[in-house]
């Protein structure tokens, strides 16, 4: 650790991982719920456990996003944090918030949640992933303001990296989408287009910004190949991601009202957005085949790889497989859209948080060249446990959504299953998801588990040196 | 990549990309906005009622287990149709229908999915059948592909 001020992404990442840990609790008990449908009813019905599952993992990815920006904006800046107190500040205040938010959901009924929150004066709630109460949406906003003054204070005064320029501009756009889901009409069309402005614009745009920037700064560091390299494919990577994805927005308005040319830009641009995933597969790889010494936090350097790999996989392959208009007609809100979004999210955004927490908390502990061995074979056994249990959900999902599309979708009315009777009928794949599920939870254990491993690994040793003085 | 291809080369693009696409996103949502949508939704005919019963589906995060023309979770039916689907396409029969389906749950049928009991009053129960009504007439391009959604 250069700089004394980047420990402050200690809590951001701990806090992080707690709140991962309750996600996958609770992404359990909706698997249960599938099959046993009166699980745990009425003390926690289906829509609170999935806005509890849903919500913790944007707040715990933002966490590890604001721990990662903390980590490296000093570093790059070669500068001390502007404020380390402020950051400090934010993250109790957001911390706070977000568990008063969680348990508002676990023991108020939602409809109450509303009243309290006063939702009438400016309703915001009960949609999708932006079930916040107005006030913690508020709180949200405030606290990415203090957060991004706080960065920009300390990019400004030191070097200006393009990491750093890529990083924060991913944050600022973060932050402006985020104004999106104080809109709400009462013209339900308006609402869902704009939606979209938050929920694509953020995954499928901006947030992409923020992965290549973490990922080209990781790579950086333990592959030691030279900045100019990495921030050209950096470059690349995010304007594929841009050139694709703001018209790819396109994919999410052919059945929510927007007329029909949306159908045709939708399908074109979308099918391109597996392009800058598979950059980063082909940028992760060139890189570490090139990589100027070998750095002994093999661990950072397999969640480096896995992120570029899964994210090509899950929002890449998966997303295209569903994202033609004559095709999403049919599968459009069936269990295929839930096995892309699983997969997407763990490899996109789950595995890059990872990727910076294996790379900078040996740092942060102490240990500059990485966890023991011990401690690193068994966080790779949490590596491979989670990711092989995150591509069984997706197929048993994917299994799932064809059964469902074949009995639901494609009959004529008349002679096409009902829903539910359709769901009945695919409860295996939901029992066999559910135990790929607990074997997430059992990698999620082992995963923990290496933390608590003590001892260090012995410094790089160079194969092409000598490494950049960056790395 | 090539030498040739500098990083300088690589920002232009990106920088260059993105203004451009972001602009002709910004025109296509003022195009489909203010032209194309007025004649899709109907929004003639969003009344208080429909307003308000929008409000009572977000205050009741139905959106938690069902889909709304296909957005939303998959744990219980699409919404979207369900005014053809249960009422036949009539006001009346699918406000009544409404009033007995809500007043009706939980089924309590042992390990059967299960609604919660929300407690809603006959005029909030007319109102979120007028907002799915409403719903179910929004030129969608023809989604969902029959009529169980």
């Amino acid at each position: 650790m250069k700089y004394e001020s980047q420990r402050v992404a200690m809590p951001y990442f701990i806090f992080a991982l707690l709140l991962f840990a309750g996600q996958i609790v609770f992404g359990l008990v909706l698997g249960l719920q599938y099959v046993v449908g009166d699980f745990l009813f009425p003390e926690i019905p289906f829509n609170v456990a999935r806005m509890v599952h849903t919500n913790l993992l944007i707040v715990w990815l933002l966490f590890g996003f604001m721990g990662a920006t903390y980590y490296l904006v000093p570093e790059e800046a070669q500068t001390e944090l502007y404020s380390p107190l402020l950051a400090w500040i934010l993250f109790w205040v957001f911390a706070a918030a977000g568990t008063l938010t969680i348990l508002g959901y676990l023991f108020v009924d939602y409809a109450t949640l509303a009243d309290v929150t006063m939702n009438r004066l400016l309703p915001t709630m009960g949609r999708e992933f932006l079930e916040q109460p107005t006030i913690t949406k508020i709180g949200i906003a405030l606290v990415v303001v203090g957060f991004l003054f706080n960065i920009l204070m300390t990019a400004l005064k030191g070097r200006k990296t393009v990491v750093n320029i890529v990083l924060i501009t991913g944050l600022v756009g973060l932050a402006v989408l985020w104004l999106f889901s104080f809109y709400n009409p009462s013209n339900l069309t308006l609402d869902k287009y704009f939606w979209w402005f938050v929920v694509h614009l953020w995954v499928e745009g901006v947030w992409e910004l923020i992965m290549g920037a973490i990922l080209a700064y990781v790579l950086i560091k333990i592959t030691g190949v030279d900045r100019e390299v990495i921030e050209k494919w950096l470059y690349v990577i995010i304007a594929m991601a841009l050139i694709t994805g703001i018209i790819g927005t396109g994919h999410h308005f052919f059945w929510i009202g927007p007329p029909e040319y949306w159908l045709w830009l939708g399908s074109v641009f979308s099918a391109l957005e597996p392009l800058p995933f598979f950059m980063m597969v082909l940028f992760a790889f060139n890189m570490i085949n090139r990589r100027r010494r070998n750095h002994p936090n093999k661990a950072a350097m397999l969640w480096a790889m896995g992120t570029a790999v899964m994210a090509f996989l899950g929002a890449g392959v998966w997303g295209f497989l569903h994202t033609l208009a004559p095709v999403n007609y049919y599968t459009h809100g069936s269990q295929i859209t839930a096995a892309h979004g699983h997969m997407a999210f763990y490899g996109a955004y789950v595995m890059i948080v990872l990727t910076i927490i294996s790379y900078a908390m040996p740092i942060m502990r102490g240990r500059p060249y990485g966890n023991s061995n011990t401690a690193q074979v068994l966080e790779m056994w949490g590596f491979w446990l989670m990711t092989i249990s995150m591509v069984f959900i997706t197929l048993f999902l994917t299994g799932a959504g064809i059964l469902q599309i074949w009995l639901q979708r494609i009959p004529e009315s008349g002679e096409a299953l009902s829903f539910m009777a359709t769901q009945d009928n695919i409860a295996l794949f939901y029992w066999m998801r559910f135990v790929a599920g607990c074997f997430f939870l059992g990698g999620l254990v082992v995963y923990f588990g290496s933390f608590f491993i003590g001892g260090q690994a012995s410094a790089a040793e160079e194969v092409r040196g000598p490494a950049t003085e960056d790395a | 990549m090539a030498e040739r291809f500098t990083k300088s080369m690589a920002r232009n693009i990106y920088l260059g990309g993105s203004a451009f696409f972001v602009l002709l996103f910004l025109a296509l949502t003022y195009d489909t906005q203010s032209r194309a949508m007025p004649e899709r939704d109907n929004r003639e005919l969003i009344t208080a009622e429909v307003a308000q019963g929008k409000h009572i589906w977000e205050e009741n995060n139905c959106v938690g287990c069902h889909s709304l023309m296909g957005e939303g979770a998959y744990f219980a039916p699409e919404l979207a149709n369900v005014f053809d689907r249960r009422g036949a396409g009539d006001s009346a029969t699918f406000k009544s229908y409404m009033r007995a389906w809500m007043n009706a749950m939980p089924t309590n049928v042992p390990g059967r999915r299960q609604m919660p009991q929300f407690n809603l009053t006959d005029e909030e129960i007319d109102a979120l059948a007028a907002f799915l009504e409403w719903t179910s007439k929004i030129d969608d391009n023809n989604w969902p592909p029959n009529i169980e959604g």
